[in-house]
């Protein structure tokens, strides 16, 4: 209770659940949705196209293959700032969040020095629908990794004065699901050929 | 329950303190309000507004066919490529920019707090935050008319590749800028959505039961969760056409190994739930007016409660219905005709349950009660219409006639329009603390409901004949010209109903400021909005009431009143 004047309905919890959570997780729900929407569009497109096999083998494994570690490993991280949270230390909370706000950085930077080399080998958006499509899920999901990063900034200088450490788990609720989104992109777009 | 029962006690003061009694500036009062009630109002106002305009473009198209390349007054003559423009806009207008805002946000921010008994919203923030992409995106749109190129005129479905290319639709601009209006606009509902059904689950008085939520909140919580489990893919579409129409790819075009049908199934896995998203609101707030007027209990909540989850879910299956001339497999197209066929069970059953409630009430026919059974009987037609289109053989004959047209402004029409003049007259003294004149309403309610009839009971005719929709001026077609007098007839009947609704705007103004004071509870009704003042203040009440009992306790046996509020407790009424 800092920063603003909450109403008496944002304290209620008839379910037991609180409703920061409770609204995360319809957030994801309809995150779920979009990207459902999309992938099955990319899913519909492979099982039509065999030949898009032979321009997704021009993709570079290793690099999704790492930042598919990155991501892992940053998510590793908020969970151990959500750790930290649930006992109080939102100093070490805001820490573990700048950690995880790096990963999404690293991550950010292998996606441009791949892109740059994709792009200047003539594989760019408009090369044809797989890389349309690659360019498009993969920068949707970029995206919510940057927006990711700038609400765990946020919530990591809150954290910090020890406010609101309940939203340490919210935005790591959050981040588990762009990671799983990722999860979902790298063998669709990497490694099926 | 009872955790918050004791959160509540325990805020309340501190509550006071803080919004209790300093003066806010008309900005901070009207325009960056969090207040849940300030911004149903900007949604509301906003509505009519955009009702308004579409009404104004419906104005021009018809005049344009009744009175082919004729100046229309107030307008000028109509060129092919405005046509288009205006009938695109008056369809996507009508139903993102009136339907949803004025029977999801407005009647959803209005009553949600109000009829759970809670202060607000629980993110009034983004609730405020979600007008403000509303409202940006209703300016996006109406700038697209004034953008070199004129607005898009694909269609409100928008199809590729006329979409997708700026050669075929020769409106480089106005297409992107009518996606994106539509695009900001889903995110604005998104975020209302995961607002209501957050605050429904979470935040409702100490007491209230699952099934002693009024119906009317159930039907936009169950609207908002369809919203958001349907309108994803159309989202990811329009990322898709957005990049074909800026980018240059050819994610939706042929020629480029695209697939334009993959856009019908995002858009209509969409579109068909987004009938039932407008629609239960509308019969949401049919249910409370009938409960009132009749002064009877609603004829099996339950059953209503879980026939409309049915509905939703039914609606996810029946998209392709819209699709049977795309070219789909025939095996598909028997698979969602026999789904198609089924979800018109569960409606019917729904307005059974509604008549079943008015039998045996004590009826008073006041205004909100005359739209609501107006509401009834016209959606009745444009359901039992819908059978003939939902079935794929009848469908290739009537598919994009008039038939159709008429089809869904018979659903349509009912929903937005009769459904929020329903709501409006019936909230209207709570809203504003004053009763509205129900002579000048009833004038209206009949001028309105009548030549409703008359625009629309023509173009089934004409749509039967076999006349086409979107298209320009139909002297060209020798075999459809010969039934202008119909043509004239629905423009006519349009011309009335747009007169009739100056009565509305009259008695909306003039009941505002000279209309009888209502006080708290002026229909004598059970849920708890009307427990509060009329207006209710910021906060809603000095101290938050409970819940003991349903929404529809009307008629009681042994109870000295008909109505029996849902926050008085039960020891103080007569033993029975």
């Amino acid at each position: 209770m800092s920063t603003m004047t909450r109403p008496i309905a944002t304290t209620r919890s008839a379910t037991g659940i609180p409703t920061g959570k409770l609204a995360v997780w319809w957030v994801i729900g309809s995150e779920i949705v979009i990207f459902g929407g999309l992938l099955a569009s990319y899913v519909m497109f492979r099982l039509g196209h065999p030949e898009w096999a032979e321009y997704a083998s021009h993709t570079n494994t290793w690099f999704g293959g790492a930042n598919t570690f990155v991501l892992l490993t940053s998510s590793l991280f908020a969970v151990l700032a959500h750790h930290a949270a649930e006992h109080g230390d939102g100093k070490t909370a805001a820490k573990w969040l700048l950690g995880t706000c790096a990963g999404g950085l690293v991550f950010l930077c292998i996606k441009a020095v791949e892109w740059t080399g994709e792009i200047q080998h003539g594989y760019t958006i408009t090369a044809n629908g797989f890389w349309s499509f690659y360019y498009t899920a993969a920068g949707i999901h970029a995206l919510h990794v940057i927006a990711g990063c700038i609400i765990m900034l946020i919530i990591a200088k809150q954290a910090w004065k020890g406010q609101e450490l309940q939203r340490v788990e919210l935005i790591g609720i959050y981040w588990h699901f762009v990671d799983i989104v990722w999860i979902f992109l790298f063998p669709l777009l990497y490694i099926a050929k | 329950m009872a955790e918050a029962g004791t959160v509540d006690t325990h805020d309340a003061p501190a509550h006071d303190a803080e919004h209790g009694h300093h003066e806010q500036s008309f900005l901070s009062k009207y325009i960056f309000s969090t207040d849940h009630k300030i911004i149903a109002m900007q949604y509301m106002f906003t509505g009519i507004v955009m009702a308004l305009i579409g009404g104004y473009m419906s104005y021009a198209f018809r005049m344009q066919l009744a009175f082919p390349g004729e100046s229309v007054p107030g307008y000028g003559v109509v060129s092919q490529g405005e046509y288009n423009s205006l009938v695109t806009n008056h369809g996507t207008i009508m139903i993102f920019w009136v339907a949803m805002p004025m029977l999801i946000a407005a009647f959803g921010n209005y009553l949600i707090p109000l009829m759970i008994g809670a202060d607000d919203m629980v993110f009034p923030r983004i609730n405020r935050l979600s007008y403000q992409i509303f409202l940006i995106s209703a300016i996006i749109l109406i700038v697209s008319f004034f953008v070199p190129g004129g607005g898009f005129g694909g269609a409100w479905t928008s199809y590729p590749p006329l979409s997708a290319n700026a050669e075929y639709n020769l409106t480089p601009y106005g297409a992107t800028f009518w996606l994106v209006a539509v695009a900001l606009e889903f995110v604005a509902f998104l975020l209302g959505g995961i607002n209501f059904i957050t605050t429904l689950m979470n935040s409702r008085a100490p007491g209230m039961r699952m099934h002693d939520i009024p119906m009317v909140l159930w039907m936009i919580i169950i609207a908002s969760i369809l919203f958001m489990a349907s309108v994803g893919p159309l989202i990811a579409g329009a990322v898709m056409l957005f990049m074909d129409q800026v980018v240059g790819t050819g994610f939706f075009d042929p020629d480029r190994g695209g697939d334009p049908v993959l856009w019908q199934h995002l858009f209509w896995f969409f579109g068909h739930p987004e009938v039932y998203v407008v629609l239960l609101p509308a019969m949401g707030i049919v249910a409370e007016i009938i409960c009132t007027f009749a002064r009877k209990k609603l004829f099996n909540y339950k059953l209503i409660l879980y026939t409309a989850f049915a509905t939703g879910i039914i609606s996810f299956f029946v998209w392709a219905h819209h699709q049977f001339v795309a070219g789909i497999d025939p095996r598909m197209a028997n698979v969602f005709t026999i789904t198609t066929l089924i979800i018109s069970i569960p409606i019917a059953e729904m307005l059974f349950l509604y008549i079943a409630t008015l039998y045996g009430g004590s009826i008073r026919l006041t205004t909100p009660m005359l739209w609501a059974l107006s509401f009834i009987a016209e959606f009745l037609i444009g359901g039992i219409t819908g059978i003939f289109l939902g079935a794929s053989g009848s469908d290739i004959y009537f598919h994009d006639t008039y038939f159709v047209l008429a089809h869904f402004h018979y659903t349509f029409f009912p929903i937005a329009i009769i459904g929020f003049f329903a709501g409006i007259t019936y909230w209207f003294p709570k809203m504003f603390g004053r009763m509205m004149n129900d002579s000048l309403g009833k004038i209206h309610f009949w001028g309105t409901i009548i030549a409703f009839n008359f625009i629309f009971i023509p173009l089934f005719i004409l749509g039967a004949a076999g006349q086409h929709r979107r298209i320009y001026n139909f002297q060209n077609f020798p075999d459809l010209a010969g039934m202008q007098d119909l043509r004239v007839i629905a423009t006519s009947a349009l011309l009335v109903m747009l007169v009739f609704q100056a009565i509305f705007l009259f008695n909306f103004v003039y009941s505002l400021f000279k209309g009888k004071p209502a006080g708290k509870n002026p229909w004598k009704a059970n849920t708890l909005e009307w427990t509060a003042d009329s207006p209710p203040p910021h906060g809603n009440w000095p101290e938050l009431p409970n819940c003991y009992r349903g929404p529809y306790e009307y008629s009681v046996p042994g109870r000295e009143d008909d109505y029996w509020p849902q926050d008085v407790p039960p020891d103080t009424a007569p033993a029975e």
